[in-house]
C-alpha cells in the first residue's frame, strides 16, 4: 500500500495558491474578456471578432503593427547596447586590481531602483531645448549644432527613449554577470595560464563561454521586460506616445485602447484582445527561446 | 505589513469620525481639477458647508490626463464618490448611458441654464439632463503688453496684421514671438485648430453642418486653419518640438514670449506667476470688418453618482451649483471658468473680463470635434491632435491632413459616408 505523502501538497498549497489567484485566474479571465464585446450596455460572446478587427481593420492593424515594430526596435537596441554594455562592464568589474570597484558597482546598479517617473521626468529636463542642460553642455564642447530636440521628432523619439531605459537598467545584466564571472573557480584559469591564456583571449575563451547560460536568461529578461514595458513612455510622452505615434509601443497601445484617453472612450475588450495578443508574442518569444536554444547551449560542470 | 497599520489607521480614523459625527453626511466629489484643489478646500466648500450644516463635503480630484480613465474604473467597480465632475458630451453620455450618472432633468437649479449651455450634458435629442452646468473655457490669444509696448505694437485683428506682429516681434529677436510647443500634442488643436478655426467654418453654422454631413473636413472652411497653423512653426521657439505643455506655460510667464495661444483656465495661473501686464484678444478675423467667431467651449459640469447612497444630500449640493451664489463664487474664484447660468455674474479680473467681453463681439461656438464626431473609431479628436502637431512642424500638408482626417470619420460616421 502507497502512502499519500501529504507533506508535498501541503508544502506547495500556499504558493500554488496565491499564484493562482494573483496570476493565472487574471491571465485566463483576459484572455477569456478579449471574446465578449460590449452591446447595448451588455455583455455579449463574440467569438474571435475582436480578433478580426485587431488585424483586419486598417485602422487597427496599423496601429498594432505599428506599436510591434516600434516595440522590436526598443528591444534590440536594449540586446544591441544595454546587454554589452553590462557585459564589458562586469568584465572591469571583476578585474582584481580595480580600485573603487564597490562604488562604481552601486553607482551604475542606483538607477535601476529609480522610479520609472522620475527617470522619465530627469531625462526630460535634461535633454530639454529650453532648460535642459543637454544644449548647453554640446556648446560648452563646441558641438551645439549636434543638439536636436529629440524627444520631440520622429526619427529620433524611440531611440533616444530606448538608451533612456538602457542607462536606467545596464545595472541588472552588470550584476548577473558579475554574479557569474565571480562564480568561476580560479583552478580553470589558472589552468588557462598554464597553458598560456592569459587576458582578452582568456575572456574570449574561458570565461564567455562559461557565462553564456547567464547571457541567454539575460537576453529573454530584457525580451519579456521590453515587450510589457509602458511605464517610461507614458511618463515622457503621454497616452499618445507622440510624436505621431512614433514611440507607441504594446503597452501604450493597450493602455489607451483598455482605459480610453481624452474623448476615446475606453474598451475593455478590445483592450483584452491587445493583452492577448501581446501574451501570445511574449510566449513566442519565450519558447523560441526556451526550446531553440537553451536546450542546445552546453553547460559546464566544475 | 505597511500596508495593514495603514488599513488599521484608516479604519480607525472613520471609526472616531462616525462617532464624533453621527449625523453627518459626506459627498465625495470626483474632479479632473486638481489645480482647483485650494479654491476647493478654502472657498467653496465652507460656504456651502455655512448654508448647509449636517453635510460635509470631500473634494479628491486626480490628474487630468488620468481622469477618465481612473473615473471609470472607479464606477465599474463601485467605489466611486457621490459628485462627478462631467466632461463635455461623449464622456458623460456614455457614463448616463451606462446607468453611472444619474437622471436630473427636474431638479430645481437646472431652469437657471440656457439649452445651449445643457447641450453638452444632454442626451442627443435633448430630453435628458445628467449634470449641472459649471463653466465655460474660452479659447483667445495672451499677449505681453510690455513686450507689445516695447516693440510698439498694437493688437491685431486680422490675420495679416497678426502674422506682422509675429514678424515684427521675430526680427527684434527679443522675445519668442509665440509660446506653445507639440510634444504634448493637444496644445496644437486645442490652442490651435479649435482656436482660430470658427472663423474659418464660421462658429456654428459650420460645425453643426460637419454633424449633419453637409461640410466635410475636407472642404475650404476646415483645411483653411490648418494653412494658417503651417505657418506658425516659423514662430514657435527653437526645438518646439519637446516643448511641453508647462515648458510653454513657464515660457510665457517668464515674459521670454510675447503672445500665448491660450484657453481662459489659464487666467489664474498666469496671474499668480507673471509680473508684467497681460492684455488678451480674440482669434483675429480674415478681413477687417468679419464676423469674429469665438471658442466658448462648455467645459465642465456636475453630476450625480446614481448609486450614490446619499442622493438627497448630493441633489442639495447641485441645487446650490445652479445657484447664483455659487455662480459668482466659482467665477471670480477660478477667473477664466466663465459661468454657464443666467445670472448675471460681475467679475474682477480685468483678464476675465477681456475674455468675456468677446460674448458681446462674436458669435460663440463651442469645439468642433466634441459632440457627436469623436464616437468612434478613429477617434477625430486624437487625430486631430495628431494632424495639427503634424501640419505645425511640416510633416503633413493641410490639405493631406484634412483628406485623412475625412477619410477617418467617412469610415465610420454614417452622415459623412
Amino acid at each position: 500500500m502507497k502512502r499519500v505523502r501529504w507533506h508535498i501538497l501541503v508544502f506547495l498549497a500556499p504558493a500554488v495558491l496565491v499564484y493562482t489567484a494573483v496570476m493565472i485566474i487574471p491571465l485566463f479571465n483576459t484572455l477569456r474578456l478579449a471574446l465578449y464585446a460590449e452591446v447595448d450596455q451588455a455583455r455579449v460572446f463574440v467569438g474571435l471578432q475582436n480578433f478580426r478587427t485587431l488585424f483586419g481593420n486598417a485602422v487597427w492593424s496599423e496601429q498594432f503593427w505599428n506599436a510591434l515594430g516600434n516595440n522590436i526596435w526598443f528591444f534590440v537596441i536594449h540586446m544591441a547596447v544595454q546587454n554589452p554594455i553590462g557585459i564589458a562592464l562586469a568584465a572591469l568589474l571583476s578585474q582584481r586590481r580595480l580600485r573603487f570597484a564597490a562604488f562604481y558597482r552601486s553607482a551604475i546598479f542606483i538607477p535601476t531602483i529609480l522610479s520609472f517617473v522620475i527617470v522619465g521626468f530627469a531625462w526630460k529636463l535634461i535633454l530639454s531645448p529650453i532648460w535642459g542642460i543637454a544644449p548647453g553642455m554640446l556648446d560648452a564642447v563646441g558641438l551645439k549644432s549636434l543638439y536636436a530636440p529629440w524627444l520631440g521628432r520622429e526619427g529620433t523619439a524611440l531611440t533616444t527613449l530606448a538608451l533612456i531605459s538602457v542607462w536606467q537598467f545596464v545595472g541588472i545584466p552588470m550584476m548577473l554577470i558579475y554574479a557569474a564571472l565571480l562564480s568561476i573557480p580560479d583552478e580553470i584559469l589558472e589552468a588557462g595560464e598554464c597553458d598560456g591564456i592569459t587576458g582578452w583571449s582568456a575572456f574570449w575563451k574561458i570565461k564567455l563561454p562559461l557565462i553564456l547560460p547567464s547571457i541567454g536568461i539575460i537576453s529573454i529578461l530584457t525580451f519579456v521586460g521590453n515587450f510589457n514595458a509602458f511605464d517610461l513612455i507614458y511618463a515622457a510622452q503621454g497616452a499618445l506616445a507622440g510624436p505621431d505615434f512614433s514611440t507607441d509601443i504594446l503597452g501604450t497601445f493597450l493602455y489607451r485602447t483598455f482605459f480610453g484617453f481624452q474623448l476615446q472612450l475606453g474598451d475593455p475588450h478590445m483592450g483584452a484582445a491587445i493583452a492577448s495578443a501581446m501574451f501570445a508574442v511574449i510566449l513566442l518569444g519565450v519558447c523560441i527561446y526556451l526550446f531553440g536554444i537553451q536546450t542546445r547551449m552546453r553547460r559546464y560542470q566544475f | 505589513m505597511t500596508r495593514m497599520t495603514f488599513m488599521g489607521g484608516l479604519l480607525a480614523s472613520t471609526l472616531l469620525a462616525g462617532t464624533a459625527l453621527a449625523q453627518d453626511v459626506t459627498l465625495t466629489i470626483e474632479s479632473w481639477r486638481n489645480d482647483d484643489l485650494a479654491i476647493w478646500q478654502d472657498s467653496i466648500i465652507p460656504a456651502f458647508e455655512a448654508a448647509n450644516p449636517g453635510i460635509k463635503v470631500n473634494f479628491t480630484p486626480s490628474a487630468p490626463a488620468e481622469y477618465n480613465a481612473a473615473l471609470n474604473a472607479k464606477l465599474d467597480a463601485g467605489s466611486a464618490g457621490d459628485l462627478i465632475t462631467c466632461r463635455p458630451f461623449d464622456a458623460s453620455l456614455a457614463l448616463y448611458d451606462a446607468g453611472h450618472l444619474a437622471d436630473i432633468t427636474d431638479l430645481e437649479g437646472m431652469a437657471n441654464f440656457s439649452d445651449v449651455a445643457k447641450s453638452g450634458w444632454s442626451t442627443d435629442d435633448g430630453a435628458v439632463q445628467f449634470c449641472v452646468p459649471m463653466a465655460s473655457v474660452i479659447h483667445g490669444f495672451i499677449y505681453n503688453k510690455d513686450a507689445f509696448a516695447d516693440l510698439g505694437l498694437s493688437v491685431p485683428t486680422t490675420e495679416a496684421e497678426f502674422f506682422a506682429a509675429l514678424d515684427a516681434i521675430k526680427a527684434d529677436g527679443g522675445y519668442i514671438p509665440m509660446a506653445m510647443g507639440t510634444n504634448d500634442q493637444w496644445e496644437a488643436a486645442t490652442m490651435g485648430y479649435n482656436n482660430i478655426g470658427p472663423n474659418y467654418w464660421k462658429g456654428e453654422e459650420g460645425r453643426l453642418a460637419l454633424i449633419a454631413g453637409e461640410q466635410s473636413l475636407t472642404d475650404e472652411p476646415w483645411v483653411a486653419p490648418y494653412r494658417q497653423l503651417a505657418k506658425w512653426g516659423d514662430y514657435l521657439g527653437d526645438g518646439y518640438e519637446a516643448q511641453t505643455y508647462p515648458d510653454s506655460q513657464n515660457i510665457f510667464t517668464l515674459g521670454r514670449a510675447a503672445i500665448y495661444p491660450a484657453g481662459s483656465w489659464e487666467i489664474s495661473g498666469f496671474n499668480a506667476q507673471a509680473d508684467f501686464e497681460m492684455g488678451a484678444f480674440p482669434p483675429p478675423v480674415q478681413a477687417a470688418g468679419d464676423t469674429c467667431y469665438i471658442s466658448d467651449h462648455t467645459d465642465i459640469a456636475l453630476g450625480m453618482n446614481a448609486k450614490t447612497e446619499n442622493a438627497d444630500a448630493a441633489k442639495t449640493f447641485l441645487n446650490w451649483v445652479g445657484s447664483p451664489e455659487f455662480a459668482s463664487l466659482y467665477a471670480n474664484a477660478l477667473p477664466g471658468f466663465f459661468s454657464l447660468s443666467s445670472h448675471d455674474v460681475a467679475m474682477e479680473d480685468p483678464l476675465a473680463q477681456e475674455f468675456v467681453s468677446w460674448r458681446g463681439k462674436c458669435e460663440s461656438s463651442i469645439r468642433s470635434t466634441y459632440q457627436i464626431l469623436s464616437r468612434g473609431t478613429p477617434n477625430l479628436e486624437n487625430e486631430t491632435w495628431n494632424a495639427s502637431v503634424a501640419v505645425i512642424k511640416g510633416d503633413e500638408t493641410p490639405e493631406a491632413a484634412g483628406a485623412r482626417l475625412q477619410d477617418g470619420l467617412a469610415s465610420w460616421y454614417a452622415p459623412q459616408q
